[in-house]
């Protein structure tokens, strides 16, 4: 979780232009929005985890391995290996920072500092899974006062930065979320029944993951229209058809292969539609997919109450598509269960993922395609035909969402029914603001949006201080924020939602 | 793009004239999005105007055929049709009858046709009920329920004309029934000011759950479309948490609704108890002359129209854009604020998780449908009033599923929006030329009278 919590934080700091260290810009801007919220935010931290913790402790179960022997072997050669590579990364940020300073010119590259805390982590549960730990058990209270005081400390060094106009540091951000989220976890099971209420930590993040897969294949779906300049608010519409033609093909073929190429194919169906009205016609973007959901919507919940409820047994009993384990892989503690322990919709997920960001930001495709979103007369002036890639890239991403569509009818529920994307298309849109119309940030956000959902559910179980509602309600608000700039800054493809005419 | 109304030569003019479909959308959009700078307006400008700049010639008739009245006529029609082929694919009665269509061909167009019979037989007059309270109780229905529709839809279409998509009418609607119910069953008033202060309730918890998202448009620039997505799911979480709290739970009830309002805080029912109608109709009605009153004839209206037309140039001409924004997002919400009290004050009369039904969503078809002018949302409301309320004994009598009525409202507002793709399908293109259709003749009879109505020009 805490490389999400990196990625989601790391813009906190006012300024994300790339300053050098030490300079100080009297004409540079410096905002307070950052010092502010932070400030806040430890404010209210400090209430909830220190002044309204109580004297129980929080349980974390960490769950045991099916097969102890092989559990083992793998959680030592990954532990060697996270080892290894953390060690590696830490040298070359070090090694890449001071040449950086020495010449200035040359900075850490981007991906090194996530890396390098990504490889801390996975060394961390490794570590954990070397030494067969089953639970760890923290006292709320003590926990609870040690991060207001860092959350604090950090707020006021934030604060102390802008006084003295200087950009705050990015891990700054970083840190400030993750310590925040230790503190909430442990103040939130703490505050659950019993005398020591605990929750299964791995169960927790596995369950989030599940709990994203549509979402990210909606935001997925939301990245390549955006980035070509098409806004596509009907994710909804097309995960929807695309659990509906999943689960009808499927039954009828009674092969559920069949129903992923289905919802493939319906999720660019409606696509189809998207492109054709708002690209041929010129329709404005968002009034398409507003009227596309609806539609959708209507017609599947139409022909569920016609034909799919009159036979259930020909129409709607799609199976399902079984959880499959990588070999070795899946026997790592912790990591296994939580990331090889997928159905074949979760491992197209990390395909999906990594072959968009390569697209865009590695290939000339992909470069074609940001010119497109950005500034289309330049495309069109170096002969990039602005049009055609837009409708292409739109039945891309309209297959894609079909294929996290069929999620819902092949993987969650082996059987569709009305409205069961229940408004994730909303929340993968958000997860794509989220996360910046970057495929990665996108995918972290999902994984944090499937926490919070799957957060509710589980405290809702062992009981918490939060309504529930208001955990539900936490990926909206954090879009709400992340939009108005509060969290970050944001900034959509320039030339997103509005038609290319040639002239 | 030089096209304009300034008179020339016709010749020349015939020259400059789009040749083909697209050129004709590419006109249109040049105009609306100043050239590629902005996203097209909601309403394409061209059409608000209720005339298409570089249509101004031909024929009446042509003008008639090819304006936007008429493609509103035939995109209902078109829907319509749409409808009753998915109901007849569906049916499986129809499929029985169509095995001795030729024997019995009435069975079978009964059969087709039953759906939409029992629709308006729902939702305009009921010639089967015995007495007149029962034949006139259909259009009492629709009236009622359209009134939601209607004053959310104004609500919508208001920030459509500055410009702003508001998508989160539901979230106001759920804010103004919040703020409206609980002045309404906690405050204990006498009859006429419990009923003000309840409708004044509603239309500041419209208001602030709008200005919020006109205040974040303004300040921070944050996209209105995401920040009114995002806050409905607020709306609806907080309102949802609020039911299970004893300031709003009904005493001795286990489920999320709030106890009744008073029977001063509720609308007067205008025809009777045995009809649904009560006076937030004439509220709904009111309103609508109010929002034309505001864009047409007020300066607060011109500058709302004006952000909507051109932020640079209103900004230019010296119209503080930031305070229009809010200004606009809180008179929307409000008008959405207010369709909220219409449902706690008159038909459900008491608080509950369902209060917003889908008439947030509903509203922007609306809205869409009445090409976001007031009289227009109006009777699209009615409209979508009447598909609602037939479409409850359309279900009730023939058993096909209401969700038919949402198929046949997104498919009307998407033909409204795309005028060319209707005049394509119907080839009512105003340019099509000799070369587009072939020869004389070979088109439909519309497309050839349009042809004889150009060669007049």
């Amino acid at each position: 979780m805490s490389t999400t919590t990196t990625q989601s934080g790391s813009g906190t700091p006012a300024g994300n232009a790339p300053s050098r260290p030490g300079k100080t810009g009297a004409t540079e801007l410096v905002s307070w929005k950052a010092g502010i919220g932070l400030s806040l935010l430890a404010i209210l931290g400090t209430v909830l985890f220190g002044f309204m913790s109580n004297s129980k402790s929080a349980g974390f179960g960490i769950a045991e391995a099916a097969n102890e022997a092989a559990s083992s072997v793998a959680a030592l050669v990954t532990f060697v290996l996270a080892l290894l590579l953390s060690v590696w990364f830490v040298y070359l940020w070090f090694t890449r920072r001071r040449s950086g300073l020495a010449s200035g010119s040359g900075t850490v590259p981007g991906w090194l500092p996530a890396s390098t805390v990504a490889a801390v982590v996975v060394l961390g549960l490794a570590a954990l899974g070397v030494a067969k730990v089953s639970k760890i058990t923290l006292p709320s209270a003590a926990v609870g006062w040690i991060a207001s005081v860092i959350l604090l400390g950090l707020a006021g060094y934030t604060v102390y930065r802008t006084q003295a106009k200087k950009t705050t540091p990015r891990w700054v951000g970083g840190t400030f979320a993750a310590v925040f989220l230790i503190g909430f976890m442990v103040w939130i099971v703490a505050g659950g029944n019993g005398d020591e209420p605990s929750i299964s930590l791995a169960g927790l993040i596995a369950g989030s993951v599940t709990l994203a897969v549509p979402l990210v294949f909606g935001s997925l779906s939301g990245v390549l229209c955006e980035r070509v300049g098409v806004v596509n608010i009907a994710i909804e519409g097309q995960l929807l058809l695309g659990a509906f033609s999943a689960a009808v093909v499927a039954t009828v073929t009674h092969n559920v292969y069949a129903g992923l190429v289905a919802a493939a194919v319906a999720g660019a169906l409606v696509s189809l539609v998207l492109a054709v009205v708002s690209i041929k016609y010129l329709v404005n973007q968002i009034i398409v997919g507003v009227v596309l959901n609806v539609l959708i919507s209507g017609l599947t919940s139409f022909l569920f109450s016609t034909l799919l409820t009159a036979d259930p047994d020909g129409l709607n009993k799609p199976g399902r598509l079984p959880p499959v384990d990588i070999p070795f892989l899946s026997d790592i503690p912790i990591i296994g269960p939580i990331l090889f322990h997928q159905s074949l919709v979760g491992y197209l997920m990390y395909i999906a993922v990594i072959v968009v960001y390569l697209g865009l930001f590695h290939t000339k495709w992909g470069l074609r395609v940001r010119a497109v979103g950005e500034h289309p007369q330049a495309a069109d002036t170096v002969g990039i035909n602005v049009n055609r890639t837009r409708f292409w890239n739109v039945l891309m991403g309209g297959a894609i969402a079909g294929i996290g569509g069929s999620f819902f009818t092949l993987v969650s529920v082996d059987a569709f029914s009305k409205d069961m994307s229940g408004g994730r298309g909303y929340i993968a849109l958000a997860a794509l603001i989220f996360g910046r119309w970057n495929p990665i940030g996108a995918f972290l956000a999902a994984l944090l949006f499937g926490f919070a959902d799957n957060l509710q559910s589980v405290i809702t179980i062992i009981g918490s201080p939060v309504p529930s509602q208001f955990m539900a309600m936490l990926p909206y608000a954090l879009t709400v924020f992340a939009v108005a700039g509060l969290v970050g800054r944001s900034r959509p493809p320039a030339a997103s939602g509005i038609p290319y005419v040639k002239g | 793009m030089s096209e304009s109304n300034t008179p020339r030569q016709a010749n020349e003019v015939e020259s400059e004239r789009p040749e083909t479909l697209d050129d004709e959308v590419v006109l249109d959009v040049a105009l609306d999005t100043a050239d590629g700078a902005m996203a097209p307006s909601v309403i394409p400008a061209t059409s608000q105007g209720g005339q298409i700049p570089h249509a101004a010639s031909g024929s009446v008739f042509r003008q008639i055929v090819t304006g936007n009245a008429m493609v509103s006529v035939l995109s209902v029609l078109l829907a319509i049709v749409l409808g009753g082929i998915l109901m007849a694919v569906t049916n499986p009665k129809v499929a029985e009858t169509a095995g001795y269509f030729f024997a019995q061909p009435g069975d079978m167009l009964t059969e087709v046709f039953r759906p939409y019979v029992a629709l308006v037989q729902g939702s305009i007059f009921n010639w089967a009920a015995a007495d007149t309270a029962g034949q006139l109780y259909p259009i009492t229905e629709t009236l009622t329920v359209s009134t939601p529709l209607i004053l959310a839809g104004l609500g919508v279409a208001l920030a459509f004309r500055a410009g702003l998509f508001n998508i989160g009418a539901q979230g106001q609607i759920i804010f103004g029934a919040l703020f409206g119910a609980y002045v309404g069953f906690t405050w204990h008033l006498p009859f006429l000011v419990h009923l003000l202060v309840v409708v004044i309730a509603g239309l500041v918890g419209g208001a602030v759950w709008g200005g919020v998202v006109g205040l974040l448009k303004a300040r921070t620039g944050a996209h209105e479309v995401i920040v009114t997505i995002m806050l409905n799911y607020i709306a609806n979480f907080l309102l949802l948490f609020l039911l299970t709290t004893p300031a709003f739970q009904r005493k001795g009830s286990t489920n999320p609704i709030s106890p009744f309002l008073d029977q001063s805080a509720l609308f007067p029912e205008l025809l009777g108890p045995q009809f649904r109608l009560h006076a937030g109709f004439l509220l709904a009605v009111l309103a609508t002359v109010l929002v034309w009153w505001l864009l047409k004839r007020s300066t607060l209206g011109f500058e709302f129209r004006a952000v909507g037309a051109n932020q640079s140039a209103a900004r230019t001409a010296g119209i503080n854009v930031p305070r229009a924004v809010i200004l606009v997002m809180a008179i929307a919400g409000a008008l959405a604020g207010l369709a909220g009290i219409a449902q706690v004050s008159g038909t459900e009369k008491y608080l509950s998780g369902g209060v917003a039904a889908s008439i947030g969503f509903d509203a922007i078809t609306v809205a869409l449908l009445g090409r976001s002018t007031p009289w227009g949302t109006f009777f699209a409301g009615l409209l979508f009033g009447a598909f609602r309320a037939g479409g409850v004994a359309m279900q009730a009598q023939t058993q096909t599923p209401i969700d038919i009525v949402l198929v046949i409202q997104s498919l009307i507002v998407l033909f409204i929006a795309a005028p060319p793709l209707v005049r394509a399908i119907f080839g009512l293109n105003p340019r099509k030329k000799t070369k587009a259709t072939g020869g004389p003749g070979s088109g439909t009879m519309p497309s050839g009278k349009i042809e004889s109505g150009a060669a007049t020009a």
